[in-house]
């Protein structure tokens, strides 16, 4: 790759600090971070750019800059741009059902998933408890396990009862596995939240609960927040959960694009699930955009506790 | 807390925790002791102008209501725990009598799909863990050193592989180096050979599936060090360098030392992660070369029209069994520093 030599070559230039004399070692290591850059970012604008391409370009034999131009497109659409692809996913596979079953999944899971959270989460801050350790620790257990292995114990009791395929089965089926790691975060969360704020209160008249509604629900909102972010994430990028337990009418998009991989190897139509890959992709840059801050230090909270 | 407080806050998360996870080992457990029933057979005496010859049909209706009846399946006890595709002891037995080197014997443990899925999910999580958090370390350095505005850049772009759904971030590494993608064709011209496909060989698609999971999981060693780096106390940094030590030196004797808690924490996540690889196998349709624990679970599940549940139910409850093998380093280091907190 031309662009990849070219960058780790320029960058002692970008470090003005080492113009004098240049350490091998900061050489070495900010040619190191120019890479990971490139390696990091080069894959979605690919992806992205190409999405635009039709097939013949995207995935071209011949010349690999036939994506980049776009001869193929060209001569087959007219433009060096086509929205074929988008059309083909949205429009013909009716890919923004699947959209909106993501929403609904997503928008509960979280919501469920931050009540059950700050509920428990909070308790097992506040009580140094021999029981709420021995929870904390099979809530680890939980969270290691593979979700594919849990699904294998869901779908046999849920075809009996008939609950198989919709969508609210898979919504508090989401919220449980993400519980663990929910709680994990919140309790560290509230353990940073001094004590005597509440017991202060509590020692006003107020009741535990009443302590927790009025002291530390208004000052809890960024831990909130960030645990919340995660917990999106959880629901929106799982595939375990979401290919085995929903029907193919109820799909959201991760499983959807799965299918689509199954059903559209024909000629022209690999760009739909192309398409429907940047769709998907399209939500998480504007989340890190917007919340960068927060996901990192929700990303170290849990190292920071060690 | 009073435990009757504590029993209310913690209801409802401890409800759906014992119904979702905890009940369905319980369940998959009891699975993996049963295995389908077998097709309900008739013979029948089919008589034409040369004889009679016996014809063995399936009885449909008797079939499905014996299915009906028990959903389970029939008793198989421990036995789907030790055929062919699980743990396999007839197999293993009969390849370790019959071959001379450990090479050959080898060679036929691999395929075994147990085994084979086995080796698979420990070779991946032993080389991308300790991968990541070098090359993590690493960058978190190199970015620690970017003067400022690039700092925030350099954190945004790295994100990205981190929370990109699994799925398809695979997807785009995919088609990126499919024989028709970008990288896998340029490849090809490279060595001339256009026959070269990095999904045919074994050692490649490990290779490929290796690399995704140090683009995908890179970003969060990367960060978590990045943010230990904001703590190294200046007072040790400065006086290591009055002292006349190297950039390299200060490296390895303060700034290792301090991040220490960080690289277990980071451990325990990477490895957590990494034990359950499972997408990166559907997108880059990988089966044939490497398969996983969860892999081969979700196979057994999605066999269609039949699944098998038994088989499924048996490779969950040992992979859950190689989870907490894997945590109880962890657990046991938890519960002393809980222990001695508490005394």
């Amino acid at each position: 790759m031309a662009t990849n030599a070219q960058s780790s070559i320029a960058v002692p230039a970008v470090n003005p600090k080492s113009r004098s004399r240049v350490p091998l070692l900061t050489v070495v290591s900010l040619a190191l971070v120019a890479l990971w850059l490139i390696i990091a970012a080069f894959p979605f604008f690919w992806t992205f750019w190409g999405s635009f391409k039709v097939q013949s370009d995207f995935f071209s034999k011949t010349d690999w800059q036939n994506a980049i131009y776009g001869v193929n497109t060209i001569r087959q659409t007219g433009s060096a741009f086509t929205l074929e692809g988008y059309q083909g996913a949205w429009v013909d596979e009716e890919f923004w059902r699947n959209v909106i079953n993501s929403g609904i999944v997503v928008f509960f899971t979280v919501v469920i998933s931050l009540t059950f959270g700050t509920l428990g989460g909070y308790a097992l801050a506040r009580s140094g408890r021999r029981y709420a350790f021995w929870l904390l620790m099979a809530a680890l257990v939980f969270r290691a396990m593979p979700h594919i292995t849990l699904v294998s114990g869901y779908l046999l009791p849920f075809f009996e009862w008939n609950i198989w395929g919709i969508l609210p089965t898979t919504i508090i089926v989401l919220v449980a596995i993400n519980q663990p790691f929910t709680l994990w975060m919140l309790h560290s969360f509230f353990l940073n939240i001094p004590k005597d704020m509440d017991e202060s209160a509590m020692v006003d008249g107020c009741t535990r609960f009443q302590a927790f509604r009025h002291v530390i629900i208004p000052v809890m909102w960024p831990g909130v927040i960030t645990t919340g972010l995660f917990s999106f994430l959880l629901a929106y990028n799982d595939f375990a959960v979401t290919a085995m337990l929903l029907s193919s009418e109820n799909e959201t998009i991760i499983p959807a694009i799965n299918s689509f991989l199954g059903t559209t190897q024909v000629e022209g139509k690999v760009m739909y699930a192309v398409a429907a890959v940047v769709s998907a992709t399209a939500p998480l840059f504007v989340l890190i955009l917007f919340f960068q801050r927060q996901i990192v230090s929700g990303l170290t909270a849990g190292a920071v506790k060690g | 807390m009073k435990h009757r407080t504590f029993f209310w806050f913690i209801l409802p998360t401890l409800s759906a925790m014992i119904l979702f996870i905890a009940l369905p080992i319980v369940s998959v457990f009891l699975q993996s002791l049963f295995v389908e029933h077998e097709q309900v057979l008739v013979v029948s005496e089919s008589c034409g102008p040369f004889g009679c010859t016996p014809t063995t049909t399936v009885d449909t209706a008797a079939t499905a209501a014996l299915q009906e009846e028990q959903p389970l399946g029939r008793y198989n006890g421990l036995n789907t725990y030790i055929n062919r595709s699980h743990l396999a002891f007839v197999e293993v037995g009969e390849a370790w009598r019959s071959t001379e080197t450990f090479g050959a014997f080898w060679k036929q443990i691999i395929n075994l799909p147990f085994y084979r899925a086995l080796i698979f999910t420990l070779t991946y999580t032993a080389v991308v863990t300790p991968v990541v958090i070098a090359l993590g370390l690493a960058i978190a350095v190199g970015v620690n050193n970017l003067p400022r505005i690039l700092k925030g850049p350099s954190i945004f772009i790295s994100l990205l592989p981190f929370l990109v759904t699994p799925l398809v971030g695979s997807l785009i590494l995919f088609w990126m180096v499919d024989s028709d993608g970008v990288i896998g064709a340029t490849i090809q011209r490279i060595f001339n050979d256009p026959s070269l496909s990095l999904k045919a060989s074994t050692a490649l698609t490990w290779t490929m599936l290796i690399v995704y999971g140090v683009w995908h999981t890179l970003p969060f060693s990367f960060i978590t060090f990045y943010a230990g780096l904001q703590t190294v106390p200046e007072d040790t940094m400065e006086a290591a360098m009055i002292d006349g030590a190297s950039k390299w030196q200060r490296m390895i004797h303060v700034v290792v030392p301090h991040l220490a808690p960080l690289m277990s924490f980071v451990t325990l996540m990477l490895l957590m992660d990494n034990f359950r690889v499972f997408e990166p196998i559907v997108s880059f349709k990988a089966e044939a070369h490497a398969t996983s624990l969860s892999w081969i679970i979700y196979n057994d599940l999605r066999e269609s029209g039949n699944p098998l549940y038994g088989s499924a139910g048996a490779t969950s409850m040992m992979t859950i069994i190689g989870v907490v093998i894997l945590l109880t380093p962890v657990l046991i280091r938890t519960w002393r520093d809980f222990s001695r907190k508490a005394h």
